[in-house]
């Protein structure tokens, strides 16, 4: 039975887990993902799940595992962190070049140094490149859906590539929301089955991975990347739809918040989302036409989606809690991309926050929107880009 | 065990064509992995020269399901495998029963695959790791690793007028897995088939993880003709640098014992990586070379007569 559950984001990641019941999960502990494996190993503990649990050595083996089970035949999973992320940062490009559909929750933490175990993006923006799809979510339930939504996506024919879903650290994985857990026969069949192309273990058909694979081949192989990586968006869309016929909830590759008639216009990622929503409804009633649009699918980025969605607005906020060290936020970037043949093109600007988990209260918002009010009614950028929320900021 | 001419006839796990080195002596233990046992098997490989030599796209050299995805995790990544060949197992108890076979040079091995490998070796997936050890890191072009010996000349131990080759002793991976307390350990040689095979059907066919140390000389990298490997594989045990042995439910037992000591230099000084030190000025460590092989070989000894 559907029921509504008072659970943490870390703990229904769990559930999803042990709802899918994946062939092999292999993991390590690290801040604050550490409840999704500890959970899971419960669940295998009791039987609850037909799982081979690798408990690893590191998130280099984590991902190692994950592969060779996957390419072996098996439906995989993991969950990590910031420096476990970027520790599985070899393998996760040898994951998305051998085309094979490992999901990874990853729970947003800050990057050392300095150490710090809070929330921000640098760990996931950082494998933007990696070639792995990477979808995000606002709340728990999100978190859960996307969850769901997930080895439907990575195992589409026209797909087959690794799949990061992305929360915030402690704001999202340590609080504890009221939110939906399906029913565990109505996920299993949503997910459904999986199907291995060439497996390991299918020693009557011997096949051979990893290649060497030189200039005469590598980069038709980087292409065929990079086709199936254009391919998400409509499997993206596909999946989202039927899973608002199963389960009610709607998804799009972005959420458009007030957006249709917005003029000013904030976008961003993940949890701050829910206090924009607050800070928008209010400057709503008091009249301005201001919206949000948040990032759900960051890979592949939804370029001529967002560029319609923005058709209408005049000026851009974007909030990156990433950093591009000496460039401007990851987001931003895309945002500028996404925009550069807008005709008329929005003003745009960028602002980086809550690095290492500084919060963002909503009167810093309440602050934001009043900026890019004087932005637009002088009609000039004063700052195109800098830190919120800082000393000496 | 079936004799090496009953072996011959069946299908080798690695095919002739690959780009291996002439006289390199790594196809002579991957074409035993599916003579010496009915298992069906599946290969990971480390990086390294067998890698680069058995695999370039669009060809194989590899009759059985093969992977390759890093350097430092092929312990790590068969341990998958073989995570999903229980799983399989499982689902489908009819299925055959597959075996998972890890390879990686002292390089992937004993250096930087060392934490994937004792972490592999302590959750007993049921897999044979093999290292093949040829003393430095060939593949990139010869530099020295964990097992590359007293003295060797690499290109970053390289003969100086104040330092010459390698400073140090190298580390014995065979009894950092013993300490592993798996269900079997053995060091063995590519100059000698019989004992060769018997230790790799050992490895495959036990259920629970199991490590085999081949010593597999290097054409280029130990600077001998490509007609001596054999030869110098087997001056290797003769002068007991590298003894035959295995350890099983933690019993040692010394597989071949030379008849007579032969010093040391009988093996250094038909290579080239070694001939710098014929020079007087590095006697010493030619001495240092021998005094740890007597030591070794003294508490090998010890260890299969269980004192």
């Amino acid at each position: 039975m559907s029921k509504f559950s008072a659970i943490t984001g870390n703990g229904a990641i769990a559930e999803a887990m042990r709802q899918i019941s994946p062939d092999v999960v292999a993991a390590f502990p690290i801040t604050p993902s550490t409840q999704i494996i500890e959970d899971f190993a419960k669940f295998a503990a009791d039987g609850k799940v037909d799982t081979e649990l690798i408990t690893v050595e590191s998130e280099h083996s984590a991902m190692s595992a994950c592969l060779g089970a996957s390419v072996a035949g098996g439906r995989v999973m993991t969950a990590t962190s910031a420096n476990g992320l970027a520790l599985m940062w070899e393998m996760l490009y040898v994951a998305s070049g051998m085309r094979q559909p490992i999901l990874v929750a990853v729970v947003n933490r800050a990057l050392s140094a300095p150490i710090n175990i809070h929330c921000d993006h640098n760990d996931s923006m950082g494998a933007r490149d990696a070639g792995w799809i990477q979808i995000y979510a606002e709340n728990n339930q999100e978190a859960y859906d996307n969850m769901l939504m997930a080895p439907v996506i990575t195992e589409h024919a026209d797909v087959r590539l690794p799949l990061m879903v992305c929360l915030d650290g402690f704001i999202i994985s340590h609080s504890i929301e009221t939110m939906q857990l399906e029913d565990d026969s109505k996920v299993k069949d949503f997910v459904g089955e999986h199907t291995a192309y060439h497996a390991l273990l299918d020693t009557d058909n011997p096949s051979t991975w990893g290649s060497l694979d030189l200039h005469d081949y590598y980069i038709e192989h980087k292409k065929g990347q990079q086709v199936a990586m254009e391919n998400v968006i409509p499997v993206v869309e596909e999946v989202s739809e039927r899973f608002y016929q199963e389960f009610g909830r709607k998804y799009e590759l972005f959420e458009s918040y007030c957006l249709d008639d917005a003029e000013r216009v904030v976008i961003a990622i993940n949890s701050v989302a829910g206090e924009l929503k607050e800070v928008i409804d209010e400057v709503r009633d008091a009249g301005e036409k201001v919206g949000l649009l948040k990032i759900r699918l960051f890979r592949p980025f939804p370029y001529a989606e967002i560029a319609a969605a923005l058709k209408n607005c005049k000026i851009v906020t974007v909030l990156d809690r990433s950093t591009s060290m000496g460039a401007y936020g990851p987001l931003f970037v895309e945002i500028c991309s996404a925009l550069y043949d807008a005709d008329p093109r929005p003003m745009l600007y960028s602002r980086t926050f809550g690095l290492g988990g500084r919060e963002l209260l909503l009167n810093d918002i309440r602050d934001l929107f009043e900026e890019s009010k004087r932005y637009l009614d002088e009609g000039k950028i004063e700052k195109r880009s800098y830190f919120l929320n800082v000393r000496g900021g | 065990m079936p004799t090496l001419q009953e072996m011959a006839k069946k299908k080798a796990a690695f095919s002739s064509g690959h780009r291996l080195c002439a006289g390199c002596p790594a196809p002579i233990f991957t074409k035993m992995l599916t003579r010496v046992s009915d298992y069906d098997i599946v290969v990971g490989s480390a990086t390294g020269c067998l890698e680069v030599g058995s695999s370039i796209f669009p060809y194989s050299a590899w009759n059985v399901p093969w992977i390759h995805t890093a350097f430092e995790n092929a312990a790590a990544t068969v341990s998958g495998i073989a995570a999903m060949a229980k799983v399989q197992a499982k689902k489908k108890p009819t299925a055959k029963k597959i075996k998972c076979v890890a390879i990686g040079g002292d390089g992937g091995t004993y250096d930087i695959g060392i934490q994937a490998l004792s972490a592999a070796m302590e959750r007993g997936h049921d897999l044979l790791y093999i290292c093949y050890d040829n003393g430095a890191y060939m593949n990139t072009g010869i530099q020295r690793s964990g097992a590359t010996p007293l003295g060797a000349a690499t290109t970053t131990t390289p003969v100086g007028t104040v330092i010459s080759g390698k400073q140090q002793q190298r580390k014995d991976l065979s009894r950092i897995m013993v300490a592993h307390h798996v269900e079997y350990v053995a060091q063995a040689s590519i100059h000698n088939p019989i004992d060769l095979s018997n230790k790799i059907k050992k490895g495959i066919e036990l259920d629970g993880p199991a490590f085999l140390n081949i010593l597999a000389p290097c054409i280029p990298g130990w600077r001998i003709n490509p007609d001596m490997a054999v030869e110098s594989a087997s001056l290797a045990v003769e002068t007991r640098f590298w003894p035959l042995y295995e350890v099983e439910g933690g019993s040692y037992k010394v597989n071949y014992k030379p008849k007579q000591n032969k010093p040391i230099t009988d093996w250094l000084f038909t290579q080239g990586r070694f001939r710098h030190l014929k020079n007087p000025q590095w006697a010493h460590m030619i001495e240092e070379f021998q005094s740890r092989i007597d030591e070794q070989w003294e508490w090998l000894l010890g260890q299969e007569k269980g004192v």
